[in-house]
């Protein structure tokens, strides 16, 4: 595995060191209509590191996210992200590439129609994992994220801190090298915030790349991790152990 | 040895899975799951009716076509000689199935036995005794104006029988039913692809978030999309086996109703047994079924599912 990585690393063009997850070099994006979402924007992240991304809506955090799930394409600049170069990945090759990356989004995006189980166990049927796999996974997974009683639940019976939890766990069982976490307490009040910000610090510690977007001052200050602060498409500071800076 | 097994494994999980979803995305959008499947049934209801008519009327076509037969007569006088050479001539003519002589004593018995009963005694000699002739049948009605022809052209014949307005009404009406037939079903068949494609669209719309999610996971674009088409395979079968349901029952019905009430056509009309109507319309009508929905949501979901 690790081979086939350095193989497909030395086959880029753009040589990416060793220790880097996630590297954009000169990235912009703009949109039909408006101002340029991103304006080139240069970023690297290491594996293994805790990144918190703030910045007011506008800022270009959300694009920033699609782009690292090759969900769009910049209009300028290089982005790679694994090893993969995502402005000359083919589509064919995209799924590959996302099964690599673990995603949580602010309103849950959960299955409605199916339990807590079904729901985790349907990130392990998209990847074609096996029955056998799934029933010994899916429990484990669970019981990391405190919702071993509650599989049979289907999401609408679950506190919103509840059902962050199974989509920590959708994102967690295919364990993917880098998590996305897109505005994930924006719907939680601040008991149940703290409590899904130390699971994805637990999930860092047993070395996931952890990209936090958030609006959250109050946790992005007392954690003490990178943060990256966007403002008009620009970075406008990148500090180790930085806080959140208030606008103006 | 046993990552090969494993991979087998996964591939039967995936797949149970897949059919799993399509069933699932049929009762989730029932009312046009249901509407679908009537469209394709009442489609092939309506095919099937007609292909077993027309294999009935074809089948009475080719029995009564067995029946038909050219009937010559020979001029007085003519030698058995000469009587063995036509009919050596006519046996040797592609039009012609099978040649039957019949001697004027024979076509006398046959007479006698018909009509007269015991009032034959008051014949002593045979009263036809010019009747002999050859009962000439054919392979295809259609031919016959082609074999009148040549038989007028041979001489020592007096006299020629044929049954011109059955062959060709027989024939007419045979490729009449074909055409009407073969019409209203292509418009159907197109009715259905719409519907089809119609029920798979919604079934995408309602999807829409969970699409997203698996894009998001890393679902390739086969796992996506395979659901969607098994979807629209299976209202293709369920719509194909509920009519051929129906008309087993009726067409058996139909036969029991006929044979009962009208005895006398029985001796007319010969049915076919609905094994053999069933032994090709069964599998043409899965086919149908299937290929329909297999088309219908290819289309659809290629087109609405880019992802």
């Amino acid at each position: 595995m690790a081979e086939k990585e350095k193989k497909r690393k030395r086959g880029k063009k753009h040589t990416v060191l060793e220790n880097e997850i996630i590297t954009l070099e000169n990235v912009s994006k703009a949109y039909a209509t408006g101002a340029p979402a991103l304006n080139g924007v240069s970023l690297h992240i290491n594996r293994g590191e805790f990144v918190f991304i703030v910045g007011d809506s506008g800022s270009g955090k959300s694009t920033m996210i699609k782009l690292l799930l090759r969900e769009l394409t910049p209009t300028s600049g290089n982005i790679n992200v694994m090893g993969y170069d995502l402005v000359k990945i083919k589509h064919r090759k995209i799924p590959k590439f996302r099964r690599n990356l673990g995603i949580v989004f602010q309103d849950f995006r959960l299955l409605k129609d199916r339990n807590v189980y079904e729901n985790v166990a349907f990130a392990q049927r998209i990847i074609q994992v096996s029955n056998k796999e799934i029933k010994r996974n899916v429990p484990s997974i669970l019981a990391t994220v405190g919702l071993a009683g509650k599989y049979k639940a289907k999401p609408k019976q679950l506190s919103g801190g509840e059902q962050q939890r199974v989509a920590l766990a959708r994102a967690l069982v295919n364990r993917p090298t880098i998590l996305l976490a897109d505005e994930p307490t924006g719907n939680l009040d601040p008991k149940n915030s703290w409590e899904i910000m130390k699971l994805l610090e637990q999930i860092n510690e047993n070395g996931t790349t952890v990209l936090v977007v958030t609006h959250n001052r109050e946790i992005v200050n007392s954690m003490q991790k990178r943060v990256i602060t966007m403002k008009k498409g620009i970075i406008v500071s990148d500090e180790e152990k930085g806080g959140y800076i208030d606008e103006d | 040895m046993m990552r090969k097994r494993a991979v087998i494994l996964m591939r039967i999980s995936t797949f149970f899975y897949t059919i799993g979803q399509g069933f699932r995305n049929i009762v989730r959008n029932k009312w046009f799951s249901l509407a679908s499947i009537a469209t394709i049934g009442a489609c092939l209801f309506l095919f099937g009716i007609f292909y077993a008519i027309l294999s009935n009327f074809q089948h009475i076509v080719k029995t009564a076509e067995e029946g038909i037969s050219v009937t010559v007569f020979f001029k007085e006088g003519v030698s058995d000689t000469r009587i063995a050479e036509i009919g050596d001539l006519i046996s040797r003519r592609v039009e012609v199935s099978n040649v039957n002589f019949v001697s004027a004593e024979e076509a006398w018995e046959s007479f006698k036995d018909d009509y007269l009963g015991e009032y034959v005694d008051g014949f002593t000699e045979n009263p036809l005794s010019e009747s002999a002739h050859y009962e000439i049948y054919l392979s295809d009605v259609s031919l016959q104006p082609a074999l009148v022809t040549y038989l007028e052209s041979i001489e020592d014949i007096r006299r020629i029988n044929k049954s011109e307005v059955t062959a060709t009404t027989l024939s007419g009406v045979n490729a009449l039913i074909a055409y009407v037939s073969l019409g209203i079903i292509a418009i159907l068949f197109a009715v259905s692809i719409f519907l089809i494609s119609n029920t798979v669209t919604i079934g995408i719309s309602v999807r829409k978030e969970e699409i997203n999610i698996m894009k998001y996971i890393g679902a390739t674009d086969f796992f996506v999309r395979s659901p969607f088409v098994i979807e629209g395979m299976l209202i293709g079968l369920i719509g194909s086996l509920v009519p051929l349901g129906i008309i087993y029952v009726i067409y058996n019905q139909m036969i029991l109703y006929v044979t009962e009430r009208f005895e006398m056509l029985t001796q007319l009309l010969h049915f076919l047994p609905v094994e053999t109507i069933f032994h090709i319309l069964f599998p043409v009508s899965v086919a149908m079924g299937v290929g329909i929905g297999f088309i219908g949501s290819i289309v659809t979901v290629r087109k609405h599912l880019r992802v």
